[in-house]
Parts: C-alpha cells; structure tokens; sequence
C-alpha cells in the first residue's frame, strides 16, 4: 500500500511540478509578447492554452485517484487536497497569460502608447510572485509562502495606479480608448495572476502547517483592497 | 459520570477547542504489567461520555489491554497487575470493594470474534438479565425485544427468537452479542476490534449501529482499521509500545496530528 501510494503521489508531484513550469513560462512568454510588442511570441502562449488544460485534467484526475484508491490521511491529505485546489489556481494564471497575451497580440497591430503605465514593473512583480511561491511550493516552504502573501498589496497599488493614469489618459486622449482599455484590462490579469499566486501561498502554508490562513488577519491585513474599477 | 473535563489534559486542550463532555472513563497514571512485562506504561487520558472513542496502534501496543483493564477483563490472566489509577464515573476500578460483576453489567464488553452461547436467539439476549435483574416473563420478552431493536437485529431474528443463535450468520452474531451486551443496561460499551471477523457488509452493519447507539452510550473501541476508527469515532487515541502518544478530536488526528509518531502511523510510514 505504502509503495504504491508513493508511487503515485511521485506521478502526481511530477504532474503539477511540470504544470507550474509550463504556466510560469507562459506568463514569462505572455509578458515579453507586450514588452517586445511580438505577435509570434503572443500567439505562442495562445496556441499552448490546450495543452494546459489538459495537464489540470490530468492532475485532477490523479488526485482523485489517490483520494479513491488510498485515502490519505494527515499530511498525506493535505497535500493532496492542496494540490488538488493549487492546479485549480495555476489553470487560472494560464488562462490569464492567455487573455494577456490576446491583449499584446492587439496592441502589437497599434501605436505604441506612450504613458507611463509602470506595466513592466507590474509585471516584473506579478512574475517574481508566481515564481517564488512555485519555488516554496517544491521547497515545502511555509514562510517564503508567507512573504508572498504580503507582496500581493504592492501589485494591488500598482494596479490602482494604472486605472487612475487610464482614466486620465481616455479623458485627454479619446481616441485611444481601445488601446488603454486593453491596457486596463492587462493590468487587471496581472494583478488577478498575483491573487491566483497569493491563494497558491495560502494553501502551501495550509499543506505544510495545517491551519487554513485564508482569511485571517495573518494574510488578510497584508492583501489590501482591490481597485475600484474591477 | 462526575469529574467534569473542564480540567482536561494538556493534550486534549490541544486537540479540540470546543468544551468537552462530561468524563466517564479517566485514566491518571495508569499502568498494567504481565508479570515484569509493562504492557500499559502510565497512561493519562480522559474518555468522554456519550462519545466514541476509538484506541488505535500497532500490534502489542497495548490498546486491548487498557480496554480490557476497564473492565476488570485482564483480572483472569494469572500474574497481571495494575498501578496508577483508573476511574469509571469517579469510582476507583482497582479498589478492593469493586464488585466486578456489578461493574461488568455497566460495562459491557464486544470481542473479535462473535461468542454467542450455543442457546435460542432469545435465550442469549436474556442471559444478562436473568442473571441481574428478576423480571416476569413479559418484561424479560420486551428488555430482549428492545435490545435486539437496538442492536438493529430485531427484524432479521423476530420470527426466529427459538432458534439456535448459532445460526445466524458471523455479522447478525456480532449484532446479536452487542444486543446481549445492551440487555443488562450498560453505560459503557467496550469494543475490542468487533468487525474483524467480518465481511465488509457486517462491518457496515456494526459501524452503523455504532452510530445508532453513540450518545446513549459511551463506546470505547479498539480497531486496527484506520479508516474505522476515522468513521466512527469523535475522539482517537493513539497507542506505540504501551505509551498513550495522543489523545484528541478524530478530526484533528486524521488532518493535522500533533505527533509525528501519530502522523507516520496513520500514513502508513511504520507500524
């Protein structure tokens, strides 16, 4: 029983270790498509989107496998059951660097707007975020999860300040108002990609720990409010 | 059933927030020996009335030897002693005055394997109290009656009451002992792995009627199924070479131990 549940719980941390790879690098990829203002590279992450989706099947399916055939117990059962809500989450980040990158593959075909929109930054933390709470995840590290937890009002800010230079910038110039639009709405996925992450760091610090922190002032204080035009 | 639990050990303050019910069983210091052998090394633990509490552990752990100590049950294996004390309701098990039968009516005991008396079906649940009680005929038929309803026996054995309780099949034995163990009134009800003889079918059988009967009475049961003792139980104990290394909510036992003796037993890593 022990040998065959190991073996199956190695299957499934494969499973959602290749899965995090492929999502970080699609953000990674998704982000340097607006940078770079590249069609090629955007369309990239657009054409990879099926083959995550597939990769959350499969690793939903292996976890409920395990639930079926060993019911786990103890940290057993959290892992699981974290894995289990952490493929839900990456899914999600995919999504969202997909939806990026349609904005980038938009954008490319248009002027470059010339605001200071602190996007690249944005990004820049909304990577950082993801890539540290995927590096706490293989590490079983509750505290880097933590520090993770606290990062996510910095991207809240930014993505406050963003709709505001938005909003001044449609009033000066009406004109642009797809193109700003479609830069709102990326800094909406950013910002959406840093909550999926913070959630990845609040069931980490459930696998490892035990204690459900969702929340609580322990993380919540730190995740200040979200802008108003979401 | 005194000594409220308000004063419950450190380990069950951890184990559950909410307060807990009364105590019916405690354990302070408890100890059994065979001969030189330890079986039971100073235990301490609180068992909730009206609740499940299950014991678990590896082999030879001493799980089956404190049940059975709280019964008086291990008085009958030759050189085997206690210290410390044990306490059912705040009385001292151990004190000479303690009159064993009395106390055995009280405290009803399930084995493995079912041991019905080859005698009728009603014979066997009636045993108890012809022995206790002097009831008329028609008391004695309604105490079996609602015995055997209790043990959720009753519609399978009603037009068979004469026949031999041998029988019946291994899971309907089991039902009919638990009937006999509940014909005498009991408060508490001992369990020493009462569905390992059993097929999967009599084992659901027993774990429902364990359900049935939780809170009329309180059950202490001894299982090696992990998975049994998550189902059935509200409170685990957990047992490793006559040391109790846990006691708390089944829940928390089963999604965040404290012990990592309790956590590498549950998942399987030893025992």
């Amino acid at each position: 029983m022990r040998v065959h549940f190991q073996r199956d719980v190695e299957k499934l941390k494969r499973a959602i270790l290749a899965l995090s790879a492929e999502v970080e690098n699609d953000v990674r990829t998704a982000v340097r498509a607006i940078e770079d203002r590249d069609e090629d590279l955007a369309r990239k992450v657009i054409d990879r989107e099926a083959g995550t989706n597939s990769m959350e099947v499969d690793v939903e399916d292996e976890c409920l496998k395990i639930l079926a055939l060993h019911q786990p117990v103890a940290g057993d059962l959290r892992y699981i059951i974290a894995v289990l809500k952490i493929n839900k989450d990456l899914e999600r980040i995919g999504d969202l660097a997909v939806h990026v990158a349609e904005r980038a593959l938009f954008l490319c075909g248009q002027p470059a707007l010339d605001i200071p929109f602190r996007l690249g930054e944005m990004a820049e933390k909304a990577q950082a975020m993801l890539k540290a709470v995927l590096d706490a995840f293989v590490n079983l590290n509750a505290d880097a999860a933590r520090q993770v937890c606290t990062a996510d009002s910095e991207i809240d800010a930014i993505n406050r300040y963003v709709f505001l230079q938005v909003k001044k910038a449609v009033a000066e110039t009406p004109a642009n108002f797809e193109p700003l639009i479609q830069v709102l709405h990326i800094a909406r996925h950013l910002e959406r990609i840093a909550d999926h992450a913070t959630n990845i760091a609040e069931d980490l610090i459930y696998m490892v720990e035990g204690r459900i922190v969702r929340h609580t002032a322990e993380v919540s204080d730190k995740r200040v409010g979200k802008p108003q035009s979401a | 059933m005194s000594n409220n639990a308000a004063g419950a050990t450190n380990a069950q303050k951890t184990a559950t927030a909410e307060p807990l019910p009364e105590t019916h069983v405690e354990a302070k210091g408890f100890s059994v020996y065979y001969r030189s052998n330890q079986a039971v090394k100073e235990v301490s633990l609180r068992i909730p009335a009206g609740c499940v509490t299950a014991i678990i552990g590896p082999s030879g752990c001493g799980k089956s030897t404190l049940l059975r100590a709280i019964n008086r049950m291990n008085d009958l294996v030759p050189g085997c002693r206690t210290e410390g004390e044990l306490l059912f309701s705040g009385q001292h098990l151990y004190q000479p005055d303690v009159d064993v039968v009395t106390l055995r009516r009280q405290i009803g005991m399930v084995f493995q394997k079912p041991n019905p008396f080859p005698k009728s079906v009603f014979d066997n649940v009636a045993y108890g109290p012809r022995l206790h009680q002097r009831l008329g005929q028609s008391e004695l038929a309604q105490v079996v009656e609602r015995s055997l309803v209790d043990a959720a026996l009753w519609d399978e054995v009603k037009d068979r009451l004469e026949s031999n309780a041998i029988g019946l099949s291994g899971g309907q034995q089991q039902r009919l002992c638990i009937a006999r163990a509940l014909a005498v009134d009991p408060q508490i009800l001992l369990m020493d792995e009462p569905t390992s003889a059993l097929d999967p079918r009599a084992t659901l059988r027993i774990e429902d009627l364990i359900d049935e009967l939780r809170g009329k009475y309180t059950i202490i049961i001894v299982t090696h199924n992990m998975q049994q003792a998550a189902r059935v139980s509200e409170f685990t104990a957990f047992m490793y070479e006559g040391v109790l290394i846990e006691f708390g909510a089944t829940k928390t036992m089963f999604t965040t131990p404290r012990e990592k003796q309790t956590e590498d037993y549950i998942t399987g890593r030893f025992g």
